[in-house]
């Protein structure tokens, strides 16, 4: 289980709506969002992915003075993968209970959830892997739930997954 | 606006091209904005030389965050409860995703008018791409 907080900021809403593509005033314009039914900027429906960028233990995200697995003067940084870094997302699921806005400290807990086993189409093995994640205002009342499954692929291109 | 039930008929379908011509630079503004910098995702050498792959693809929650705008302009913003899918094939860079959303129903939950929609965004060559689910408050 891992547990860590989420300040949700005006910015990062604004940057993660537009990273989305999605030009809706209620994610940046504060003077229209205020006039909106929202009555304020509110998050987009998957923004609570960003709080990877809160998260101590986030295996996506270079750190400074380790080694990374991206490339540079050679096609990877490492001999071996990353953690996370071969596995494929292939569900994502959230339960909506208010809406995310900014100025929530939000706390983000993790917990493991079902796995199971698939033969895929080429005939080997396919790991799935489910995690719950809860995200909690400071009041402790839940905001959202996601659920995420992801899956370790058989081949590089094995399609079914992202 | 919060969107009224009795505007809906089920069976119904809106279409919206969420990406005429997705970007590299769309994928890396996304690795940016969410954190996942997977190098499968922002990094062609590593994503061709080291894994395998044509070259970089975009995250499935790109799509997913992308196909959210077409449901939310249907629905109206702040009254989703719940939203879900599966990734069934990979986005490269050059795919146009077109998102069709379809009133799957409505039902009164104590009270509460609720629509469900099914939710499918696909590839230029009509391929899922996501396919999964929506539920929104109506009035």
């Amino acid at each position: 289980m891992g547990q860590f907080t989420f300040p949700v900021e005006a910015g990062q809403i604004m940057l993660f709506a537009r990273s989305v593509a999605d030009p809706n005033p209620v994610y940046h314009d504060a003077e229209r969002a205020a006039e909106a039914e929202t009555a304020g900027i509110i998050a987009p429906p998957t923004f609570v992915q960003s709080s990877a960028q809160y998260d101590p233990d986030y295996p996506l995200r270079p750190r400074t003075g380790e080694a990374w697995f991206g490339s540079g003067r050679e096609p990877s940084g490492v001999t071996e993968p990353a953690s996370g870094g071969g596995r494929l997302h292939a569900e994502q699921h959230f339960e909506y209970f208010r809406q995310v806005r900014p100025g929530d400290l939000l706390t983000v807990t993790s917990v493991a959830g079902k796995t199971w086993e698939k033969t895929g189409r080429r005939g080997g093995k396919l790991l799935f892997e489910e995690q719950v994640t809860e995200y909690r205002d400071a009041a402790g009342e839940l905001v959202v739930r996601a659920r995420g499954v992801s899956v370790r692929p058989e081949k590089p291109v094995e399609q079914g997954a992202n | 606006m919060a969107l009224r039930g009795a505007e809906l008929k089920v069976g119904e379908v809106r279409e919206q091209v969420l990406v005429e011509d997705l970007t590299r630079t769309q994928i890396v503004q996304y690795a940016g904005a969410s954190g996942d910098y997977n190098p499968l995702h922002t990094d062609e050498v590593y994503a061709r030389d080291t894994a395998g792959y044509p070259g970089v693809f975009a995250h499935g929650m790109l799509a997913m965050g992308m196909t959210a705008r077409a449901v939310t302009d249907l629905v109206g913003d702040g009254s989703l409860t719940r939203y879900g899918v599966r990734f069934k094939s990979q986005i490269w860079p050059g795919d146009r995703l077109t998102a069709r959303v379809t009133v799957a129903g409505l039902r009164d939950d104590d009270g509460v008018g609720l629509v469900d929609l099914d939710v499918v965004t696909v590839n230029a060559r009509g391929e899922e791409v996501i396919a999964g689910y929506a539920t929104a408050r109506v009035e």
